[in-house]
């Protein structure tokens, strides 16, 4: 029986898809069978993100609509077999597909899989409302800044008020400088502005344009990004680990080793 | 630090956002969807008609902001329009 977990923040942009590609990848290295579902129909991402976008035949509504079976929509991951995608499809829109036809989909899945994670599009409307449809729990993605907490907090009140209450923050895109600096909000702002518990935060790092680039998710990889995104999938499993020290690479060691790189 | 320090020291931007976005929260949770005003319009209709002949249908009642005494900001308040026809005889 597996964990149904869907990625949201309202805001579009601050890093759903990444976190979905990433975190579900984390959960594949630690030998979870992982299923991600790409629920933006219209506006598909997931697939070009895990480098999956030449192996798409068949997506989420041609399941939907009976045209095949799940596993002939299902694709395996380049790297890890036991992680697989539901693409979505670029040429419908959102109205293609109804909660409860999610929730049927989902409910098929759950024998097959550790963890299912459904991939939301940005904003409150149907792609919203289907994408949480079968979800037991919800991870939402913010950055720190002021658009996206108050879309998060919007969107904290519409999952609680469809019956999910097991909800859980990721703060991403964080630039320790500007924190310091007191020009970007820190973790502990939007954690106590959002009253939700916190399961991870990731720092903003270029490395995710160049894994972007390149279809090939960084998690596990020794990055800082990388790292915060394993540490999120031990706490996804149940594990408790301390947060990563975003600030290191700026302490007086590597600022010394770094001259002599030069 | 001195009193003339404390007050020259500009707020940081992060801070300034910290506080607009609360601000703003307690506003937008506050605000409420048509139906539960049309329910909070319908429950005051029928308790003030206890006691108060009114006229139902002139009844307004809004969702608007109010300013703060001390000037920092303002809340949300529910504002009741409702126009008496009479007592009602006991």
């Amino acid at each position: 029986m597996s964990e149904v977990i869907v990625i949201t923040s309202g805001k579009g942009g601050v890093g759903k898809t990444t976190t979905s590609a990433n975190l579900g990848t984390a959960l594949a290295q630690n030998n979870m069978k992982v299923c991600l579902i790409d629920t933006d129909i219209g506006l598909r991402n997931l697939d070009v993100v895990m480098g999956l976008e030449n192996r798409i035949v068949y997506n989420l509504v041609d399941v939907v609509e009976g045209k095949c079976r799940i596993k002939q929509a299902l694709i395996k991951d380049k790297k890890y077999p036991n992680m697989f995608l539901l693409p979505s499809a670029q040429t419908r829109d959102k109205t293609s597909v109804s909660p409860e036809q999610m929730k049927a989909l989902v409910n098929e899945l759950r024998e097959d899989f550790d963890y299912i994670i459904l991939d939301c599009p940005a904003g409150i409307e149907q792609g919203f409302k289907n994408a949480i449809a079968g979800a037991d729990r919800a991870l939402i993605v913010t950055t720190p800044e002021v658009s996206a907490i108050r879309d998060a907090d919007r969107i904290i009140g519409l999952l609680e008020a469809n019956g999910i209450t097991e909800i859980d923050l990721i703060v991403n895109r964080l630039k320790v400088d500007m924190i310091k600096r007191g020009d970007m909000m820190s973790i502990e702002d939007v954690v106590d502005i959002l009253s939700i518990d916190l399961i991870g935060a990731v720092p903003d790092d270029d490395n995710i344009v160049i894994s972007t680039n390149q279809g090939e998710p960084l998690a596990g990889t020794d990055c800082l990004a990388g790292r915060a995104y394993t540490n999120i999938s031990r706490r996804v499993m149940g594990e408790e680990v301390p947060l990563l020290d975003l600030d290191e690479g700026n302490g007086f060691w590597a600022k010394l080793g770094g001259l002599f790189k030069k | 630090m001195s009193m003339i320090d404390t007050m020259m020291r500009k707020k940081s931007s992060g801070n300034v956002a910290r506080d607009r976005l609360k601000l703003v929260l307690v506003s937008d949770r506050a605000t409420c969807s048509p139906k539960i005003m049309e329910m909070i319009k319908n429950d005051i209709i029928e308790v003030i008609s206890k006691y108060i002949d009114i006229d139902s249908d002139g009844l307004e009642i809004q969702m608007t902001q109010t300013e703060n005494e001390n000037r920092d900001g303002s809340s949300p308040a529910i504002y009741a329009n409702i126009p008496i026809k009479g007592m009602k005889k006991r």
